[in-house]
């Protein structure tokens, strides 16, 4: 009785689907430990492709067109270029030392890159393949964050624990807010009025004044069950409309909820082990996360608030980009 | 900001491996390491450090060394000295408006009976490494240990933390034996015939699941691992062993860690170095975090709860207040390979699971006058 109703189920909403396509998205994972960007159609939420890159793939971007993705590949001390239709590496940035994260400029011309070894931010010129500029930074930058105008950047120190804020024009630190332990990510608000920076060690994420150079709020993560020391904010995405932010808390094996009005967090969803970083689907709908542990990538659809799929993906997801 | 190094002229540590090198220099250049990298982090504060090196000849008063930093003006030291000389630092008058790190002495004593209000400890204590090395066996199932104990007075102390841990953990202690034979020279010509036959030899009685050694100087600890009687591991001081700091370990960014170290010593980075790099990172966290420079701000900062700091291990490190030591995980590590981190999942505690290694609250016999 119950498979019939489902078949019949199925029937009534088959053509509703395909009538909208909702999900064409593509989904590309850096896995780590693989060497491998996984991608992922968003539509039938199953592998379609694994690219093979430099060593220790990690921060990953679309170019501005949407035909390329950059990716830093820290071990080979280099940012490999893939061309998206051909699948392929075609061809590499000069990045300085172990890049982890980097930072597209708003009119896709430069990589702002963060150089883990040698307390650096290179600035890359994308079309002429060279590096620009260096801006000497705290001890062990990572995050990067650039505003909407292109005009500030701001840089993670993860040994230094603060968010310094580069002016892009002159390559020079205008200011440093120091924040918790060990900041990793740090994302502007679309509106550019606030900076938000997620601290590993200090669990917590720090909403910066860009204008003021404070903190204004500290926000605190509780989940029960989960000792303290397990919350470690990583990866942070805002809704286009500004209402609502998803924070990544690492080995919490959670996703954060959080109300940008009253900095309330809202709920928690449970995904796979120790994840780090997220992106949602073009329409906002849903939200992936990448999990380094379980190795796998966890599907939360946000209409109904529930994570509704996971799929292996390979060894240590770290870094997700979203292609409409 | 002045801070302080304070240690004796030793013979250089000559390990049995020919693949690590002669160190003289250990604990003195994780300390300038971690000034140069909160000197990076001053800049943007307008804080600046000095360290100011204080290497006493072999059989240096340590008093006149204390007094010494003390007319420089030098309020933070980082105590790079085994137990005896550490206390004879710390009960100078000048010691008392002083804070002393303890970046080497691994001694419980310290952390108990003799504990001192003016000493912080980075270095860990034999019962914090043995809990951990103990938790990962227990994680493993394999509960018969037999204990090979070496000559030195701290090899005594490091079995007696052990069987502690056996008794926290479940270990069961099924044999114990002494050391006895003659290693001499690393370098010999036909020195492994000899070697070969010894050990077998030393660890003959009866089956046990893993053979711990307590060997803290290296003298022989490196023989044992496919020498002995029984087909089994080897673990404690050699073999896998608990430790503070090891160069296999790159996880939680630690690769930035070694690399910066390497890049400025010219060798590994062992526990002794990292023990001083967490004392002099501690100050610089500290004086950041609370924008003070005033001796008494920063102690009192470092002995509160808010005070955390990262040490590449995951999560935050912090210092006990009730006998001064800093909780943080420890590296189950294997010669080539990190193998494991403790404490281990499902040893519970009501605070923070780094306190199921060493003394916690309760157990301490530490009574501090602040």
């Amino acid at each position: 009785m119950r498979f019939l109703m489902s078949c019949t189920m199925l029937l009534l909403a088959g053509p509703v689907l395909l009538a909208e396509p909702v999900f064409a998205e593509t989904i590309f994972v850096s896995n780590e430990k693989d060497n491998q960007i996984a991608v992922v159609d968003g539509d039938s939420l199953q592998i379609k492709n694994k690219i093979k890159v430099g060593r220790r793939p990690r921060g990953i971007t679309l170019s501005a067109d949407g035909t390329q993705l950059y990716v830093c590949v820290g071990d080979d001390n280099r940012i490999d270029v893939v061309d998206i239709a051909s699948g392929k590496v075609v061809h590499t940035l000069p990045s300085g030392p172990d890049p982890e994260l980097f930072v597209l400029s708003p009119d896709g011309r430069k990589l702002y890159v963060a150089n883990e070894n040698d307390n650096m931010v290179t600035v890359i010129d994308v079309a002429d393949r060279k590096a620009i500029g260096n801006i000497q930074v705290g001890v062990e930058p990572e995050g990067m964050g650039i505003s909407p105008d292109g005009k500030i950047l701001v840089n993670t120190s993860e040994t230094t624990n603060m968010a310094h804020f580069i002016d892009t024009e002159k390559h020079t630190v205008i200011g440093n807010v120091l924040v918790d332990s060990r900041p990793r990510v740090a994302r502007f608000t679309d509106d550019g009025k606030q900076v938000w920076v997620s601290s590993e060690i200090g669990g917590t994420v720090s909403v910066i004044d860009p204008a003021a150079l404070k903190v204004i709020k500290k926000i605190r993560f509780e989940v029960r069950g989960v000792r303290r020391e397990a919350i470690q904010a990583v990866g942070i995405q805002m809704t286009k409309d500004g209402k609502r932010a998803f924070v990544a808390l690492g080995p919490a094996n959670r996703i954060a909820e959080i109300d940008t009005d009253s900095f309330e967090v809202k709920r928690y969803f449970l995904v796979g082990q120790r994840v780090w970083n997220l992106a949602f689907s073009p329409d906002e709908k849903r939200l992936y996360t990448t999990n380094g542990i379980s190795n796998d990538l966890s599907v939360i659809d946000l209409e109904r608030n529930k994570v509704i799929k996971s799929i292996p993906v390979g060894g240590a997801p770290w870094g997700i980009v979203v292609k409409p | 900001m002045l801070i302080g190094y304070l240690a004796r002229q030793e013979d250089p540590r000559t390990p049995l491996s020919f693949l690590e090198p002669v160190a003289t220099d250990e604990g003195l250049q994780g300390a300038r390491l971690a000034l140069a990298d909160n000197n990076t982090t001053g800049q943007f504060l307008n804080q600046s450090y000095r360290l100011v090196e204080q290497a006493l000849p072999q059989d240096g008063d340590i008093s006149a060394g204390v007094k010494a930093l003390a007319e420089e003006g030098v309020r933070f030291v980082v105590a790079d000295l085994p137990a005896d000389a550490l206390l004879a630092a710390a009960d100078r008058p000048e010691a008392k408006s002083m804070l002393l790190f303890n970046a080497r002495a691994t001694d419980d004593a310290l952390r108990n009976e003799q504990c001192r209000a003016n000493i912080l400890h980075t270095a860990p204590s034999r019962r914090m490494l043995a809990d951990a090395l103990a938790q990962y066996l227990a994680w493993k199932k394999w509960t018969r240990w037999s204990l090979l104990v070496g000559r030195d007075p701290g090899d005594a102390l490091y079995a007696e933390a052990v069987r502690r841990a056996a008794k926290r953990f479940g270990g069961r202690i099924v044999d114990e034996k002494s050391w006895t034979f003659d290693t001499g020279n690393r370098r010999t010509d036909t020195g492994v015939t000899t070697i070969q036959s010894d050990i077998p030899l030393a660890t003959q009685g009866p089956d046990y699941d893993v053979l711990i050694v307590a060997d803290e100087a290296g003298d022989f600890g490196d023989y044992l691992d496919g020498r002995t009687w029984y087909p089994r591991p080897v673990a404690g001081t050699q073999g896998l062993t608990s430790t503070a700091w090891s160069r296999v370990n790159e996880q939680w960014g630690g690769t930035q860690l070694q690399s910066r170290f390497e890049k400025l010593a010219g060798r590994w980075m062992t526990p002794r170095d990292y023990a001083a790099w967490l004392a002099v990172r501690s100050i610089g966290e500290a004086a950041a975090r609370t924008n003070a420079t005033s001796f008494d701000d920063l102690t009192a900062y470092l002995h509160s709860p808010d005070f955390e700091l990262a040490g590449f291990k995951g999560e935050a490190l912090s210092f006990r207040a009730w006998n001064g030591q800093m909780r943080q995980p420890i590296l189950i590590a294997g010669p080539r390979m990190l193998v494991s981190v403790s404490p281990q999942e499902g040893f519970l505690h009501p605070v923070t699971p780094l306190d199921t290694l060493g003394d916690d609250a309760p157990e301490s016999k530490c009574r501090l006058n602040r």
